[in-house]
């Protein structure tokens, strides 16, 4: 056993990809599975806040490209489901896991969408900081992960340069559009720094996921890349960041920036985020109207299936 | 009027994206929905251009009056459960195929160019509607009976869709338009087969409920747009 667990490290620090019927610890998969579905379910939720406005698009060309984008969403929420089935998980178990309120997805999708700006926000802020987190992964160990996170990266770096371009129009707009953005921004900034998990020193996967590549760069690190992009992003916008400590910080080459709100973090986290209830409930609702469906579904199958048979035997 | 059946029917799509009962089942309507729109764009680029000034797509989508939308009552009738949105676009899709397909031959090329562009889409929807009114009628009792009643709640809202205006009559004469007694019985033909295969009654209910294509509607028509319209009409004469 120890010999198996050498190797497999072994392998890792040799930067080689494990695939699903390689030997792996069990500790790994598990880890894996709850990373992959927590990703997948963090996709599924995340259609619902954009969900919102897809019947209130202020333009036919809004509202092909944000149909286009929760489609997408959908389908990565596909191939994301697929990858943790590889670990030996079904897709219906990962389901109930959600709807039972026992997996997480992102803290970030129980913030509602309350105006158009917060469509532009989603992919300038939030697809931005999936975008930096998901280019990591693609050099994850796991094989079916890191390929699923090639697909979805090109995906979402379309989705983020949409979403600021919905605020660059906002920005040009009228005062009315301008304040929008502005109390979009104000609104999801914070949430969005705590897009990338607790600090380094209080993380508890963070050491054991470096040390089989699951993670490659820590949160805190991350999190640094995120503040130094977004700062010089909004001053193209000409949009003030809600921060007054966002300061250039000569010696260490980056941004600094105040500190985060660690007990709403925790708070969302728990369960009591200003729409957590809404997100399960949306999901559950989904769930439990289609059983009758996916039931109709299986047994029509299964009656087709048994004419066939039927007429080969006669 | 074709813009309109596509925007309206595409917008109650648009309502059950993240809520469907599989992923599959929410892409495969959400992708519908996309179609549609960009369908409604092309006919809206075109009448704007006829239209001439300053009219846009935009405004011919977002800022008529209720009565001035054409769609036929079926499309706009509400996502009740599964059921209703397949019968509903099953109602729909076999309608537009046949609709589209004398289109493709009409003397305006415009319209004939869109009808053979959105053809091959249609097709795809037909095929995919078609399928699940089979799957849910001879699925399970409690599928087959959720089946039943919304072909038997909508089958009155087809009507519609056959009811010939002066509008049409006239664009049918000058070629541009298409011939609907020739699809109805296509229709009835092609309907009462899928029905048939999926162990369903056909309705024999003889009244009709029609006015959509002449601007009046059901109540339904005035909540979808106070969505659709929302931000055209809450923040006007901005660019977005």
């Amino acid at each position: 056993m120890q010999d198996l667990e050498k190797d497999f490290q072994d392998r890792i620090d040799r930067g080689e990809v494990i695939e699903p019927r390689d030997w792996m610890p069990e500790k790994y998969r598990k880890t894996h599975i709850r990373q992959i579905s927590q990703h997948a379910h963090s996709e599924i939720v995340g259609m619902l806040p954009e969900g919102n406005w897809l019947t209130r698009t202020p333009t036919l060309r809004r509202k092909v490209a944000l149909l286009a984008k929760v489609q997408d969403e959908a389908g990565h929420g596909l191939y994301l489901y697929s990858a943790a089935e590889t670990l030996g998980i079904s897709r219906d178990e990962l389901f109930e896991q959600l709807n039972a309120g026992k997996a997480k997805y992102s803290s970030i999708f129980n913030y509602p969408t309350l105006s158009w700006a917060d469509i532009g926000i989603i992919g300038w802020l939030v697809d931005g900081a999936a975008i930096i987190n998901q280019v990591m992964l693609t050099r994850t160990s796991y094989g079916p992960y890191a390929r699923a996170m090639v697909k979805i990266c090109k995906e979402e770096s379309f989705h983020q340069r949409q979403g600021f371009e919905i605020m660059m129009t906002l920005c040009n707009g009228t005062a009315v559009q301008k304040q929008m953005a502005q109390d979009s921004l104000n609104r999801w900034w914070w949430p969005s720094l705590m897009m990338f998990g607790p600090p380094d020193a209080e993380s508890t996967h963070t050491e054991q996921s470096m040390k089989w590549k699951i993670k490659l760069k820590t949160n805190d690190e991350l999190r640094q890349q995120m503040v130094d992009v977004t700062v010089e992003q909004a001053k193209v916008l000409g949009l003030t960041m809600p921060d007054p400590d966002i300061k250039w910080n000569e010696e260490r080459g980056h941004y600094d920036f105040g500190e985060i709100d660690w007990e709403e973090f925790w708070q969302v986290v728990k369960g009591y985020g200003p729409c957590n209830k809404e997100r399960l409930a949306a999901r559950n609702k989904a769930w439990d109207e289609g059983a009758w469906v996916r039931e109709a579904a299986v047994a029509y199958a299964e009656k087709q299936a048994a004419k066939r048979t039927q007429a080969i035997a006669v | 009027m074709l813009g309109d059946n596509s925007m309206i029917l595409g917008h109650r799509l648009s309502e059950l994206c993240g809520h469907g009962p599989s992923l599959e089942t929410d892409i495969a309507l959400t992708n519908i929905s996309l179609d549609l729109f960009g369908q409604v764009r092309h006919y809206f680029q075109y009448a704007a251009k006829i239209k001439g000034a300053e009219t846009t797509e935009d405004n011919i989508a977002f800022l008529r009056l209720p009565n001035e939308y054409k769609n036929t009552l079926l499309v706009e009738q509400p996502n009740t459960d599964l059921a209703y949105v397949i019968a509903r676009q099953f109602f729909y899709d076999v309608y537009h195929l046949l609709l589209l397909d004398q289109l493709i031959n009409s003397t305006d090329k415009q319209i004939a160019a869109i009808a053979t562009k959105s053809i091959k889409e249609v097709k795809y929807h037909t095929r995919f509607s078609s399928q699940w009114v089979k799957r849910l009628g001879d699925g399970t009792a409690e599928s087959h009976e959720k089946m039943q009643t919304a072909i038997d709640y909508l089958y009155p809202y087809t009507a519609d869709l056959f009811k010939e205006t002066p509008l049409e009559v006239s664009l049918k004469e000058a070629g541009i338009g298409a011939d609907l007694t020739k699809i109805k019985e296509s229709w009835l033909t092609q309907v009462k087969s899928v029905l048939e295969e999926a162990t369903i009654t056909f309705p024999e209910n003889p009244y009709g409920h029609v006015g959509g294509k002449e601007g009046v509607h059901s109540e339904h028509l005035g909540y979808i747009l106070s969505d659709l319209q929302y931000m055209q009409r809450a923040y006007p004469n901005m660019t977005w």
